[in-house]
């Protein structure tokens, strides 16, 4: 048998099934997956938050993760950022194909790593080939379903003048470590992804500090981008302090070298958090506790004046402008 | 990190700008010719702490935006021609020319791969040696010597191929067609860094000699740009104009005599069309005849048709410094970076995009 997926396995036929049995089932096994009807059915009650998203990064291998953790993480993180706690997923492939056997099954133990991790299961799933050129090695959609704790009232609208802005590590790493994978473009760095669920993370956080008014993941457009949706959503200014962004020496060399900003650049297991000032201490020093929020830090604070504007203070003291991320410096790193 | 952190130090920043406050008394409109620099000095947002007897103006350093329609529309017109491969820096994709852009032409089919350099474009072409190859060059002194060394290696290697949309451009020339104007009252130049790197500081000195404005190269970092402009600020007030080096970790009066020789051992002199400048003489570089074989505009019959400029666009104006961005009636309404109508707010070292990006200096809260 070839080790290659073929057009036949996506065929519904026989081929198709035994790919689904051998290669996706025994890693993501769990009761309402293994009953394969059409969809999954469980009991819920309370506050549901849905989400979904696609992955179409390029390499689908990069330091610290591939498509496969991202998926997971992306759809974790999406709910997180409600304040809920991630239940389950559904998880769907569109593979070119070519695509060998082991390359996806690779990316299917990456997602039960991931999950396990997230505490999250794999309840349905999808799996179609398309002919070669159609897409590019594997793309993954995924849905995600979690429950709103009581009393948890998160949102993008919800910042208040003399909040603070908290984000939960360095910045960029995610972007510029896929980058340095890229075809004519390799550098060598030890820089890893910083891909990781962060459910666990928010817990903790909403723990010390119920009133948590937003959260959000900086993914692509990176911070800036992320800032600015939410300064327009809660109709209130940002300011940010240059000298308090924590950015790897890795990151801003190689930002310096191909001319881009730290600022606007993905990451995948970062959030910010807007807090009122009596909680932020707190919240801060609980979030460095957890292993993924290490070099958490409180980089500004939330205005009245300008709604919709984040200025940035700079090195030198002097004040800029940042805007949100315009065009496409880095073209699908997610 | 040793090779930038000192050159971002608040401390030393704050005690230049103290000293720049303190010696200015005379008034210093000092162009900074390189849109790295307007880039920078907007980002750090060092206008806003100069004094109000200084003031920047930017100048037309920044090479996609000084290229022209007639020229942008000579590469679309290439792309669109079938089997042709048309390679480009990233930036170029969005400039709109007269009708169209690469980008769009891409869309509707034509082959426009985006490389990170000259040796990526031959590879190209080695990977694809039924089709013809076009690199399209644009850039300054800094560019040029790298897709020189690409032709080189082309003929060495027989790779008969890959050919060269030359419009690279020469700096100092613009320089002198900004002066010869007298639209701009200048009192200093800050010099490009980069470009100083392979040039020397030498093809300033008319610039100080013949006009009397003080020149000095300046890397990009902001002591780097601040003490360039303490050096011209210093040199305004003893009544002075001489060339110095702000940036010497980079810069050495000479040049870098080796990539001088790959470039003219290729490319010729000639005249060459800028934005806002219309032709400047001496400022554009060419394929020499033994290498006619690799120069794109020889060995292709395209035409690119009728040159139209956008309607009520000053990207002229603002590359000579004679207008600011806000000064467009089109600025941040009909034109942001998101739907550019003119180059300077395509490129990321463009006037217009970086001071939408960043505020042109005062911003508001």
């Amino acid at each position: 048998m070839s080790d290659r997926i073929l057009m036949a396995h996506g065929s519904g036929g026989k081929l198709a099934h035994e790919l689904i049995a051998k290669g996706v089932l025994p890693a993501l096994s769990n009761p309402l997956l293994d009953r394969l009807d059409d969809a999954a059915v469980f009991e819920v009650s309370g506050r549901l938050a849905f989400t979904t998203d696609t992955y179409v990064v390029n390499p689908i291998f990069f330091p610290g993760g591939d498509i496969g953790r991202l998926a997971v993480c992306g759809t974790v993180n999406d709910l997180s950022m409600t304040g809920a706690v991630p239940l389950y997923l559904s998880l769907a492939f569109v593979i070119e194909e070519g695509l060998s056997q082991d390359e996806l099954g690779m990316v299917v133990s990456s997602v039960r790593q991931a999950a396990a991790e997230a505490g999250v299961q794999v309840v349905t799933g999808d799996t179609k080939v398309v002919n070669r050129g159609s897409a590019d090695k594997i793309f993954v959609n995924t849905g995600g379903v979690g429950l709103v704790p009581e009393a948890v009232e998160i949102s993008g609208s919800k910042a208040q003048p003399g909040d603070k802005v908290i984000v939960s590590g360095t910045l960029g790493d995610h972007g510029i470590a896929v980058l340095s994978q890229r075809e004519g473009l390799t550098f060598g760095t030890e820089l890893q992804s910083d891909c990781a669920p962060l459910n666990r993370l928010v817990a903790e956080m909403i723990e010390v500090s119920p009133r948590i008014h937003c959260l959000r993941d900086p993914t692509r457009g990176g911070l800036a981008t992320t800032l600015n949706e939410l300064a327009a959503q809660s109709r209130v200014s940002i300011r940010i302090y240059e000298e308090r962004l924590p950015v790897r020496d890795e990151v801003r060399a190689a930002c310096d070298m191909l001319g881009f900003d730290p600022l606007y650049v993905a990451n995948e297991g970062k959030l910010v958090a807007i807090v009122p000032p009596d909680d932020a201490e707190a919240v801060l020093d609980k979030m460095r506790r957890n292993r993924y929020a290490r070099d958490a830090a409180i980089i500004g604070e939330v205005g009245e004046a300008s709604p919709g504007r984040v200025v940035m203070k700079t090195r030198l003291g002097a004040s800029r402008i940042v805007d949100m991320l315009v065009g496409d410096p880095l073209p699908r790193i997610c | 990190m040793r090779f930038v952190d000192e050159y971002r130090r608040s401390d030393l920043a704050q005690a230049v700008i103290g000293r720049i406050r303190r010696g200015s008394t005379r008034k210093a409109r000092l162009m900074e010719f390189c849109g790295g620099h307007t880039v920078a000095i907007l980002r750090h947002g060092i206008r806003q702490l100069l004094p109000p007897t200084v003031e920047m103006l930017s100048g037309p350093g920044c090479p996609v935006c000084v290229t022209d329609n007639s020229d942008l529309d000579k590469a679309i017109a290439l792309a669109r021609l079938p089997r042709v491969i048309l390679t480009t820096f990233g930036d170029m994709l969005k400039v709109p020319g007269s009708r169209s852009s690469l980008q769009e032409v891409r869309a509707e089919g034509a082959d426009v791969r985006t490389v990170y350099s000259t040796l990526d474009a031959l590879q190209v072409a080695r990977d694809n040696p039924g089709r013809p190859v076009v690199f399209l060059g644009v850039g300054f002194e800094t560019t040029a010597p790298t897709v020189a060394a690409s032709v080189l290696q082309a003929s060495r290697e027989g790779i008969n191929n890959y050919h060269v949309l030359s419009f690279h451009k020469l700096c100092p020339p613009a320089i002198r067609a900004i002066l010869d104007s007298g639209e701009v009252d200048l009192q200093g130049l800050v010099c490009p860094g980069h470009v100083s790197a392979v040039i020397g500081s030498q093809p300033w000195e008319f610039v100080a000699s013949e006009y009397g404005i003080p020149c000095v190269v300046s890397g990009f970092e902001p002591l780097d740009i601040l003490q360039c402009i303490d050096m011209l600020v210093s040199q305004i007030e003893k009544g002075e104009s001489r060339v110095e080096i702000a940036y010497r970790r980079g810069v050495h009066a000479e040049g870098n005599q080796r990539a001088l020789e790959l470039m003219y051992e290729v490319f010729e002199v000639c005249p060459a069309q800028w934005r806002g400048l219309g032709t400047v003489p001496g400022s554009g570089l060419r394929l020499r005849k033994e290498f006619a074989a690799f120069d794109a505009e020889l060995a292709f019959d395209f035409d690119p048709g009728p040159t139209l400029h956008p309607k009520g666009c000053i990207c002229g104006d603002i590359l000579r410094a004679v207008k600011r961005p806000s000064d467009c009636q089109l600025f941040g309404r009909v034109c942001t970076p998101a739907s550019p109508v003119g180059p300077c707010m395509v490129s990321s070292e463009g006037s217009c995009a970086a001071c939408y990006q960043y505020g042109d200096g005062a911003a508001g809260e």
